[in-house]
Parts: C-alpha cells; structure tokens; sequence
C-alpha cells in the first residue's frame, strides 16, 4: 500500500492531458489511474470502428462529448475495398444515443452512414454542435436536413468528399431562422443547387461563420453576394467559376475579396479561368492555405498567383504547375510546409506534362519548414531522393506516386533503392511512407532498419520476396498500419511474425501471394486478430495453397463482427466452425 | 542473417504457377530489369521500356485503383473537362509500327484538321493531303477508323459529327496496307 493520490487532484492534473496517447498510458498504471482517467476523458478516438465494440467504448468513458471514427482501410479511396466491405456507423450512434446523450461531437471517416443515422444523432443528442463526415456515403440530403432543422446548437457542419444522394437543394432551407451559432459549413460534395435567397440569410445571420465552403453550383454573382455578407470568413471554398467573364462581375468579384480581410485557406475555384486570377490577389498575402487541385489553370498564370502568396503553408495543385511553378514556389513561398501535387490526367495517355523529379528537388531546397509531401510523377532518380533527403531532414511524410509501376531511375536504370534509403536514413521524423517505382527487397531493409517512427507504410508494384515483409515486420518500430498492393510475397513471413501484427492498428494485403491456409493459421495463432479473407470466390473451393484475393488483418478486442457480407470471409478460431460470413444487417 | 538460406530457398522454390498478371499475359522478372509490367490488358501487346524518356510513353494498363487518386477527385477534374462537351469520347489510337497504343478523347477536336495534327504530334508522322476520291496522298501513313459496324473507314469520309459519333478505334496504317479503303460511297 504506497501513497495514494486522491483522485481529485488527479482528475485535475489529468484535465491539463489532452492526447489520447498519453492517456492511454496513464490508464495503464493502476486501476484507480484507470478509473479516473476514462471518467474525465472527453474526446474519444477509434481508428478502426471494428477494434472495439461500440458498447464497450459507451461504457468506458460516460462523460465522452466528442467521438472520432474511422471505418474502411485507406486503400477502400482507390476502389480496392469492394461496396459493401462494412464501416456501418449505426451501431455506434445507436450505442451513444443510448449511453452518452451528452455527445457534442461526432467525426467520421471512410464509413456507412444512413438518413437514419443523421436522424437519429438529431434526436438524440440535445447539445449536438459538430458533424463532420469525410469520404462517408450511404445518406442522402434529406438526412442532412433533419440534422440542419433539429440541432439548435449547430456550429459545424461538414462534408467532405462524400458520396451523397442529392434529392435536392431544400436541406438548407431547413436551417430554422433561430439558428445563429454556424461556425463552419461545407457542402463542397453535392451537386445540387441550393436557394442563394436561403444562404445569404443564413450567412446574414450567423456572426461566428468562419468556414464556408460551397459547391459547384453555387455561382460567382452568389459567392459575391455571399462574401459581402460574411467579410469575415478565414476559411473560403469558392463555387464554380465556370461562367462568363462580364467586366462589371470582374471588379465585384475583386472588390468582395479585398473586403475580406482575414481570408486564410481558399479552396474550390472549380474552372477558373486565367482571367479571373487577379480578382484573387488582394487576399493572397494573407493565404496561409491554397488549394488550386480542382482548378485547371496552367502555366505561366500561375505563377502570378503563387508569388503573392508569401505566406503560404499549404499548397494543393495539379501538375500543371510544371517544374517552373515549382521554382516559383521555392522562390516565393518560404513558408510551405505541406505540398500536394496531383496528376491532372490520372487515366489517360496525355502529351507530357513538363512535372519532373526537378520540381520536387527544387522546392526541398527552397522551402526549409517543408515536412509533408505527396507528389504524383511519371518517372523518379534516386539523385533527386538523395537530394531531397539531404535537404529536408526535417520530412514528417513522404509520399512518392511514380505512376509507371516498376519505374525504375530513368537515368540509370537502377532500382530506387538507395533514394528510399536515403529517405529513410536522413529524414528521422517521418511518420508516413509511401513508396513508388522499381524497388527490391534491399529498399526494404533500409527502411525496417532507419524508419523508426513510421506509423503509416503504403507499398505498391514493389519488392522481389517475402524478404521484403520480413523486414518490415522485423523492423520499423512504430509501424501501426501497413497496406500492400501487388507484391510479390506473402505466407513465410506473415506466420513468422504474426505477434508483430497485434502491435498495430492494421495490415492490407491485395493481390499478393497469401494463401488462404496460411489466412488460417495465422488466425488460429493470434486470437486478437480478426483475419478477413475479401475474394469473390469462396476460398475453399480452391486449394490451400492458391492466394487470396485480398487480406485485410486488424487486431480487436470485439472478436470477429457479425456484419460481413458475401465475400468476406471471417475464419473462427474455433476450427469447427470454419470459415463463414454472417450476414446480419 | 540466419533466415536467409531459408529465404532463399523459398524464392528458389516460388510456386511458378503463381504470378501477378491476368489470364494470358506474361511473366514478368524483376530485380534491375526495367520492363516489369503486371496485369495487362490482355488485348494491348506490351513493349520494352529502355527506361528513357520517349516523349510517347507506354500506355498505362487498366490497373484498378492506380495511380492512387481518389474516385471524388477524379470524377470532379473528368467532369469539368467534359462538361461543355457532355461525355468524353474516348477511343483507342494504334499506328502500325509504333509499339504502343494511345488513347485520345474525340470531343476535345472541334474539326478534323485539329484532330489529324494531333495525331501526327502523338505518333510523329505526317498524314498528307486528304483528296475526297482518292483519300490521302503525299505520306506513307493513312489514318482509318473502324465504325460501329466494324467496318475499316477512311478518317475524314463522313462529316466529323457523324465520325465522333460512330468511331470506335482509330488505326494509322502504313501504305500498303491501305488498298481497298478508297473513299466510302
């Protein structure tokens, strides 16, 4: 029996300790720790909703307010998770309406949500301030309407690149004219036009927008007319552009931009045309956040823009900024700390866009604070990786699209091996890895080897054997989740380290060598991890050996779910049972 | 490190029926060699890469979810080109010779002078002087089309509407092969 602290002061002391992470440890020293610490934990994080059941969390922590959750794998955004995978949110908002009517704010990401989930969070949730659903599908606009008419403290309400059925535009006409505590609105994801007449009185009367972020139909006389009303929006996702340029529409567009003086992030900007770029140049010296991805403005109208742009954090464009946009950037833009580049042709056989290696090299040099890229790119050497490891040892994530599988350096004809290790040796913070072009095992062992906080790894069209799993499952201390496509390995080192597999959050293998006996004895050995099989056919119709179509393995204190459609095969641990999927709606 | 006789023998040992790719492609070897391709479409040949920048580069086999760009962003840049146009037309371009195919979108060309120079940029040729009677003359290379009835036509037969709406590939050929695609009635 030592000395005991009392359980105030230490809920007090625990009020000052915001991060989960450090929370969970706490939670692990004693059970009065314990107890305290689920009793004052008021922001919950699930990042695999199948992990834990939802009860369970409902009971752990009574006084949650805000939970965040996350359904389907990360490789569910390029069409590899078969419709229908699962994800579903119900159960979770059902068990919360039940047990923590106090809930204020529900985040989600990559789930199922229905009209009927919506429903239910506005009638149950009486302090209901914060929606926000990202890359979710499964509800319609009617859903979104209840939520807008029944909670009367709204403050945020967001949906970001959702797949909604859009049966219309009235869901804003459902805001009652009581409501004023809007904060941030975005409905940059539907198609539909809302009443202008509607949402200029809304923006009228909500004195704390700060975010407002429109969709495509919203036009340019609208978003004028909008701006005028809300001067005080940090945060601004534009409608489209895509209409005639009339001189007078030109000056009040200008004019309604430069009243906006504390404009920080502008996104949208659908279709712009050149033409309309300097209407955009009062508020760039204040941008800390442009995203020009969805616009297809080429070179040189560009670089106009971005040299204005002095304080710049985050920038998001197509590659038709071309390596020359890239200069400019690393001239004028000191501040960047996250770069996006994406392909503005991602299927088709376009003439070349002038976007090399260079660009990326050059921003490394020129842009000391930056620690987040994700950069799309034909062809890749292992100098520039060489180069830009040296010159950005401070790199958080590195993500490297080559998008000619195989790629290997163009210059030389080597694998990318030794660019990927310089990555991994010299950039000792980085957190997220992906990984492109031709790569052998020995990139592999570089990386288990130096990545030490890696917490995310993709991989794709890469390495020779199971040697490559090996390593990484031997090595990279930090990793939580590792998603695999096309490689060319799989049972012999997935059985051999097994144990590694319950350290972390999740592993996604497709169109590797797995074969669904070993699918069956790694589920057998590890109780905590569910092992779903996801193959059109079903598994033991073909031999033992024969690989599987894809694996996706989770550790999780909930067992196997009940939710499995046709073609996941869950394998129990009781052997006799065997393999099954349950279908329960 | 001690595994790796093991491993060895089981590259060794890799059960060779087992491959990446589609029923009725090639195996394909790695470790420094340049040309690794997977899941091809079984339909297109497949060429040695040399690893150089040709300004031509090889097709991208249809390879689900690749590159990694999410459905919504893709949908939202495809949509914004086509809008004014409708639906992209998008039909395959082969040129006798040239190892590769292209793909290019019919309703980006207004004309057919527009889409023969951009033909010509693609594959770097040059197509000659179209003449109603004869067809073309002056080159070597003839573009035709093959149409929804899957007859081989003479590009620039029908009126351009007409062509857009009924081409299903397009095909360069070279010369002598071009007997017997006079002009259509």
């Amino acid at each position: 029996m030592g000395l005991r602290l009392p359980s105030k002061v230490l809920e007090h002391i625990l009020s000052f300790i915001d991060s989960n992470e450090d929370r969970n440890s706490v939670s692990l020293v004693c059970k009065s720790w314990f107890e305290t610490e689920r009793k004052t934990r008021k922001r919950v994080f699930v990042g695999n909703c199948y992990a834990v059941s939802p009860a369970a969390v409902a009971k752990r922590f009574p006084e949650m307010r805000s939970l965040t959750l996350k359904g389907k794998p990360h490789f569910a955004d390029y069409n590899l998770v078969p419709d229908g995978w699962g994800g579903y949110a119900w159960p979770w908002i059902e068990a919360m309406a039940a047990k923590c009517p106090s809930l204020e704010e529900i985040r989600l990401k990559r789930m199922v949500v229905t009209d009927e989930c919506l429903e239910k969070i506005a009638a149950s949730f009486k302090d209901f301030e914060v929606l926000v659903l990202t890359s979710c599908e499964g509800f319609s606009t009617d859903g979104i309407a209840a939520i807008a008419a029944t909670c009367r403290n709204l403050r945020v309400l967001e949906l970001r690149e959702c797949i909604v059925e859009d049966l219309g535009g009235d869901w804003l006409s459902y805001f009652p004219e009581t409501s004023t505590s809007l904060v941030s609105l975005d409905f940059s994801c539907l198609d539909s036009e809302v009443k202008i007449s509607d949402l200029e009185r809304l923006v009228s009367r909500s004195p704390n927008l700060k975010s407002l972020k429109l969709n495509p139909a919203v036009t340019l006389d609208g978003l004028v007319s909008l701006l005028r009303r809300a001067p005080q929006l940090t945060e601004l996702g534009t409608g489209s552009f895509a209409f005639q340029l009339k001189p007078e529409a030109f000056s009040k567009l200008s004019e309604a931009f430069s009243n906006c003086k504390q404009l920080q992030s502008l996104s949208g900007l659908w279709d712009v045309l050149p033409e309309y770029l300097p209407a955009l140049y009062s508020v760039c010296p204040g941008l800390t956040s442009l995203n020009l991805s969805y616009a297809t403005v080429r070179m040189p109208d560009l670089v106009e823009l971005l040299r204005r742009c002095s304080k710049l954090q985050k920038l998001w464009v197509m590659d038709l900024i071309e390596d020359k946009g890239l200069e400019a950037v690393a001239s004028y833009c000191k501040e960047l700390r996250e770069l996006r580049v994406f392909p503005s042709a991602p299927d088709l056989d376009e003439a070349n866009i002038p976007l090399t290696e260079q660009g990326l090299v050059v921003v490394s040099k020129g842009c000391r604070k930056l620690e987040s890229v994700l950069y799309f790119c034909v062809q890749f050497t292992n100098a520039a990786l060489l180069t830009i490891a040296r010159k950005r040892p401070n790199l958080k994530c590195f993500r490297l699209c080559v998008i000619e599988p195989f790629a290997p350096d163009y210059k030389t004809n080597e694998p990318l091996d030794k660019g990927f290790k310089a990555i991994a040796e010299g950039c000792k913070d980085l957190r997220r890895l992906s990984v492109s072009g031709l790569l052998s095992d020995k990139a592999f062992k570089y990386i288990g080897k130096h990545a030490k906080k890696v917490r995310m790894l993709s991989i794709a069209f890469a390495g020779d054997s199971d040697l490559m799993l090996h390593h990484l499952l031997s090595g990279c201390e930090s990793l939580k989740k590792l998603e695999i496509r096309d490689c060319p390995f799989g049972d012999t080192a997935l059985l051999e380290h097994a144990a590694k597999l319950e350290t972390m959050r999740s592993l996604w293998m497709s169109s590797c060598f797995v074969s669904f006996g070993a699918c069956k004895i790694l589920s057998k050995k590890m109780p905590r991890l569910n092992v779903e099989v996801i193959d059109e056919h079903p598994p033991e119709t073909r031999p033992e050996s024969s690989p599987v179509e894809r694996i996706y393995i989770y550790r999780t204190v909930a067992g196997p779910r009940m939710d499995t459609p046709e073609f996941v095969w869950t394998i129990h641990k009781n052997p006799e049972i065997g393999v099954s999927h349950l279908a329960i709606k | 490190m001690e595994k790796v006789d093991v491993y060895d023998e089981l590259v060794n040992l890799k059960a060779t029926e087992l491959r990446l790719g589609l029923p009725g492609t090639e195996e394909t070897v790695s470790c420094g060699k340049s040309n690794k391709r997977a899941l091809l479409d079984d339909t297109e040949k497949e060429i040695e890469s040399t690893g150089k920048n040709e300004t031509a580069s090889p097709p991208k086999a249809q390879i689900v979810g690749w590159p990694p760009v999410r459905s919504y962003r893709k949908n939202n840049i495809q949509t914004k080109k086509n809008e004014s146009e409708g639906q992209g037309n998008y039909v395959k371009v082969s040129m006798d010779g040239a190892p590769y195919l292209r793909k290019i979108d019919l309703t980006m060309y207004k004309q057919y002078p527009e889409l023969m120079k951009s033909l010509e940029n693609m594959f770097k040729f040059s197509v000659g002087e179209y003449f109603e009677r004869e067809g073309y003359k002056g080159s070597d290379f003839v573009p035709t089309y093959e149409d929804k009835d899957g007859d081989w036509m003479l590009v620039g037969d029908v009126p351009w509407e007409m062509f857009v709406s009924s081409c299903k590939r397009l095909r360069i050929m070279k010369g002598s092969e071009v007997k017997g695609l006079g002009s259509g009635v």
